[in-house]
């Protein structure tokens, strides 16, 4: 048996590796996740990530995992598999007002365990300076009748699973803010 | 082969409040976490393969016209899983401070001079065996604004995938014997002495290169074990 090697914060200069389109390398990941061959249901997703002061952090990474539009990951552990080239995985820095925005598809449901359904999500990691392993989250959406019988929302006290709920703010467009600490704190997970 | 994730493993990692480092301040949850179930959502993760890396992308001293100046080492390693096997194909990102110890991120101000032969990032994907391989210059420590005269250890970041969501992993490699270790709050963050102590490259003469480069080792363990061990 080998011990995990610990985390460490991925500090605030990151961007150049990481993502770094400003810096003029190739990035194979980006905040853009649709690829020619994907279907579905286009969605823009757009939010903020602001610190336990209100204030917007500047120098985060989002990353984002999900099934495509019908419930598929693009992995071996899913027998699936999508019939498209659509990966799932995206990343995004957020900018100078904490600012971070993804273009994907909806997902669809996804297996859940003892064979119930999930509710639509997305799961999501948030780095940064000061932050010392990896958040983990997920964003659910607004209106999903799914989300009532959810296995995973229903473990979140029912007074908090709105900070993991995506607004619709317009036609294919969500808004999700990430709250790292204090009022409106978003729900973050250990899996 | 399928993959459990427990978590005792998981105390090896640095809480998220750690006062003496201030960035954790305001940035630290202060509600519990949630326990969730593993699902497929947890249990899969990115695949990025071969097709990720360029041919330069491993050696950071020749994405440039000319040789960086400092110190040229080799840093290579193992990555595996809590079962000590292979974790294979994949994809590694590295990035650090140049031997002056500066970074060519926008937001670095550090006195100390940018040097144009050297960007500071790289990747690379594990072989068959979990294997990986870096050409670098050996960062310097820096300055940062933490508490009155602090300075980093000398590090390079590390960026991580492994099998699923679960497994992904970003950290920091240091080197042996540096000074600083004592005094930084982000070293000093993870509470098991053993636990911090994995973070520590190795000085290796095997992969020591004779009248080129000093060798240095850092095996990598990421979360997974085999759902279905040969012993219980």
């Amino acid at each position: 048996m080998a011990d995990l090697t610990p985390s460490q914060t991925v500090g605030p200069y990151f961007a150049y590796a990481l993502t770094p389109r400003d810096y003029g390398r190739v990035e194979f990941v980006t905040g853009n996740l649709v690829t020619p061959s994907t279907t579905g249901e286009r969605i823009r997703i757009e939010g903020r990530v602001r610190d336990g002061d209100g204030a917007p952090v500047p120098d985060a990474m989002i990353e984002i995992w999900q099934a495509d539009a019908e419930g598929r990951y693009a992995h071996p552990a899913d027998e699936r598999r999508p019939n498209s080239d659509f990966v799932g995985f995206g990343r995004a820095a957020t900018g100078a007002d904490g600012a971070f925005f993804f273009e994907t598809i909806k997902p669809g449901p996804v297996p859940g365990p003892d064979g119930a359904a999930q509710a639509p999500h997305i799961s999501v990691g948030v780095f940064a300076r000061g932050v010392l392993k990896r958040l983990h989250t997920r964003l659910y959406f607004d209106g999903e009748a799914a989300n009532a019988a959810d296995p995973v929302l229903a473990l979140v006290p029912a007074e908090r699973r709105a900070t993991l709920v995506a607004r619709k703010a317009g036609e294919g467009r969500y808004t999700w803010d990430i709250v790292l600490q204090g009022e409106g704190e978003t729900v973050f997970f250990e899996a | 082969m399928s993959l459990v994730y427990p978590r005792e493993g998981l105390k090896a990692h640095p809480p998220y409040l750690h006062a003496d480092y201030v960035g954790t301040l305001k940035r630290a949850p202060q509600k519990p976490l949630v326990i969730i179930p593993h699902t497929l959502s947890e249990l899969t993760g990115p695949v990025y393969g071969h097709e990720t890396v360029g041919a330069d992308d491993a050696d950071l001293t020749r994405q440039h016209a000319g040789e960086p100046l400092g110190e040229r080492i080799i840093v290579s390693g193992r990555v595996l899983d809590e079962d000590g096997r292979p974790v294979p194909d994949t994809l590694i990102e590295i990035w650090q401070a140049n031997a002056a110890g500066r970074y060519i991120h926008k937001v670095d101000q550090h006195d100390a001079p940018l040097d144009p032969n050297f960007t500071g990032a790289g990747r690379c994907v594990t072989d068959a065996e979990g294997r990986y391989r870096f050409v670098t210059v050996k960062p310097g420590a820096y300055p940062w604004r933490n508490h009155p005269n602090a300075w980093r250890p000398a590090h390079i970041h590390f960026s991580l995938f492994g099998h699923s969501f679960l497994s992904r992993l970003v950290t920091q490699m240091y080197f042996p014997g540096d000074p600083l270790f004592a005094y930084d709050p982000i070293f000093q963050s993870i509470p098991d002495p053993k636990a911090r102590e994995r973070l520590i490259s190795r000085f290796d003469l095997d992969t020591t290169k004779p009248e080129w480069a000093l060798g240095y080792r850092f095996d990598i363990v990421l979360r997974g074990r085999n759902a279905t061990p040969m012993e219980a």
